[in-house]
């Protein structure tokens, strides 16, 4: 068999189900945005222009949706980040019970979100919650806090189960990437007398530069496209103070069955991704950090 | 003096970071084996007066929970394995040939993982609608595979291009076809990268809940994920139903997680 038969063998179910399943819906998934597309007026489906756009800037909840991706964003990555970055400093010698150790803490990682959304749901509640219970038992608080239902505190509390959520993903990579930084260069370090600090700042952070860069991407990412969490811990309440866009999008689609205005919430998330990526490519000077 | 000062504070920083990656998981237990009446009495009880399995037997005899189990386990596990013999196939040409439109087609793959997928949900239910796929487990099956191949092509790419490709030609002289090396030689080296996709894939869908909740809604042919979901439609949270339900859906995953690990690490 030549080998422009295997190229075609090997890569024709793959490229055929993606370029069908995936691309395919999304190119139309992209036209509904500029159509009234409603599930329950399937009869009505029509060009409308920019309509769906023009709705979306004018709906208060949008703009919040907008500010709150944005905070949700940079709050859950940042301190995902730092929290993964001191674990895996921290794991990185080895000792004994560092393996079951991993396992226990990591799992997490495993979970879905949704899942984990209706954990800490439960957790924070307000009457029966256990963080309430331990607030007030130790003393922090004096009285029960509303951290689900609460404008104030409800966005506070989805970043922090984000984070519980997310550090695992950073810890694991980022200990895969410590463990592959050659020992001699921390032997002649040391000889040449740099402190812990400095051995961190001027060895080990750049070596692992590259694996740094990637996963900060992929996971902005990551946390701006997926609902889940946010869809079992408050769907966007209350009064769509935790909506993101992505949650928000979803909202259009289960409760509404407004694909366009859905579809335009879409759109627009791609644009900001769009400029995200041109913007941290160009930070970091990394083109390369697409290919993980 | 220092070290020792700079050892307790690692230590303490490590157990206080179990502690708080544990604890969720130690309370939903623990609430999933209080009888009702202690999920809601004052003072909160850390530890059950009187365990009991009701809300397990609950979540039995309330839905269908061993169907739903029997559901997700099925559509994870055979869609795990399409993935992997369409996506080994892909990744293997895609790491050792090179041709026109070859980095196109990476291209493809990798803007796949950033897009919005929300955006071609409705197309898809239309499509699954023409195909008369809606309640039926085969739209999942597809749905997932379709969903897994560009990452796992991505993923086993990689470890395809640590096998030197010496090794492959080497048989072809000796008379393989290049499938048959593929199959017999290089196929037994990466077992592990096969394997982790897999565990990969499983974990995927079996958490998987968006698309399920559009597709199916027959309740014999819900996954657990959208069983859970109408819990709490349905019931206004049952806690003690619900937790019981997080238990069971969380165990296959923590297994799987935890024999991944043990190979990964041997790997």
């Amino acid at each position: 068999m030549n080998n422009r038969k295997i190229i075609l063998t090997g890569l024709i179910p793959a490229l055929l189900l993606v370029l069908v399943f995936t691309y395919y819906p999304f190119l139309r998934g992209i036209i509904m945005a500029f159509q009234e597309y409603k599930l329950f007026n399937l009869s009505h489906v029509h060009f409308i222009g920019i309509d769906n756009f023009k709705n979306a800037f004018q709906d208060p909840k949008f703009i919040m949706a907008l500010q709150n991706s944005a905070y949700w964003v940079f709050c859950s990555l940042i301190l995902q980040f730092l929290f993964g970055l001191t674990l895996a400093l921290m794991l990185k010698k080895k000792f004994r019970g560092r393996g079951i150790y991993q396992g226990l803490v990591f799992y997490s990682w495993a979970l879905s979100g949704f899942l984990i959304g209706m954990i800490w749901k439960w957790m924070f509640n307000s009457q029966i919650g256990v963080i309430n219970d331990l607030l007030l038992r130790f003393g922090f608080i004096q009285e029960r806090i509303g951290f689900l239902s609460e404008q104030k505190w409800a966005m506070m509390s989805v970043i922090i189960a984000n984070v519980w959520y997310g550090v695992a993903f950073f810890a694991i990579m980022l200990l895969a990437a410590l463990q592959s930084v050659p020992s001699e260069l921390y032997e002649a370090a040391e000889m040449d007398g740099a402190g812990g600090v400095r051995r961190l700042w001027n060895i080990t952070l750049p070596y692992i530069k590259p694996t740094i860069i990637s996963t900060l991407m992929l996971r902005a990412i990551w946390i701006f496209n997926d609902p889940s969490l946010i869809y079992g811990l408050t769907n966007g309440g209350p009064a769509g103070s935790t909506h993101i866009l992505s949650s928000l999008m979803l909202e259009h689609i289960i409760y509404g069955g407004d694909y366009g205005a859905a579809s335009a919430i879409g759109i627009i998330m791609i644009v900001i991704l769009l400029l995200y990526t041109i913007f941290f490519l160009s930070v970091t000077k990394a083109e390369k950090a697409g290919e993980f | 003096m220092k070290k020792n000062i700079f050892r307790s504070g690692k230590i303490i920083y490590l157990a206080l970071y179990l502690l708080i990656m544990i604890f969720p998981l130690y309370w939903i237990l623990i609430t999933s084996l209080k009888p009702q009446k202690e999920i809601f009495s004052f003072p909160l009880k850390y530890w059950p007066e009187h365990m009991t399995l009701d809300n397990y037997i609950h979540i039995f005899k309330i839905s269908k929970f061993h169907i739903y189990i029997g559901n997700s386990l099925l559509v994870s596990i055979v869609s795990a394995l399409i993935v992997l013999v369409i996506a080994t196939l892909s990744a293997y040409v895609m790491a050792r040939f090179t041709f026109r439109g070859h980095k196109q087609i990476m291209m493809a793959f990798i803007a796949t993982q950033m897009l919005p997928g929300f955006v071609a949900l409705a197309p898809l239910y239309l499509m699954m609608s023409s195909m008369n796929l809606i309640n039926n487990r085969m739209s999942l099956i597809l749905m997932y595979t379709v969903t897994l191949i560009p990452f796992t092509t991505i993923m086993l790419r990689g470890f395809f291009q640590r096998i030197p490709a010496s090794l492959e030609e080497a048989a072809m002289i000796d008379g393989c076809s290049r499938w048959s090396a593929l199959l017999r030689i290089i196929i037994p080296v990466m077992l592990p990268g096969i394997a982790s996709s897999f565990i990969f894939a499983f974990v995927q869908n079996w958490n998987e809940l968006f698309l399920a909740v559009m597709f199916i809604d027959n309740d014999s042919l819900k996954t657990l994920p959208v069983a859970m979901n109408s819990f709490i439609l349905k019931f206004d949270v049952d806690w003690g139903a619900m937790s019981a339900g997080a238990v069971l859906s969380i165990i296959p995953t923590v297994l799987i997680f935890a024999f991944a690990q043990k190979f990964m690490q041997k790997g």
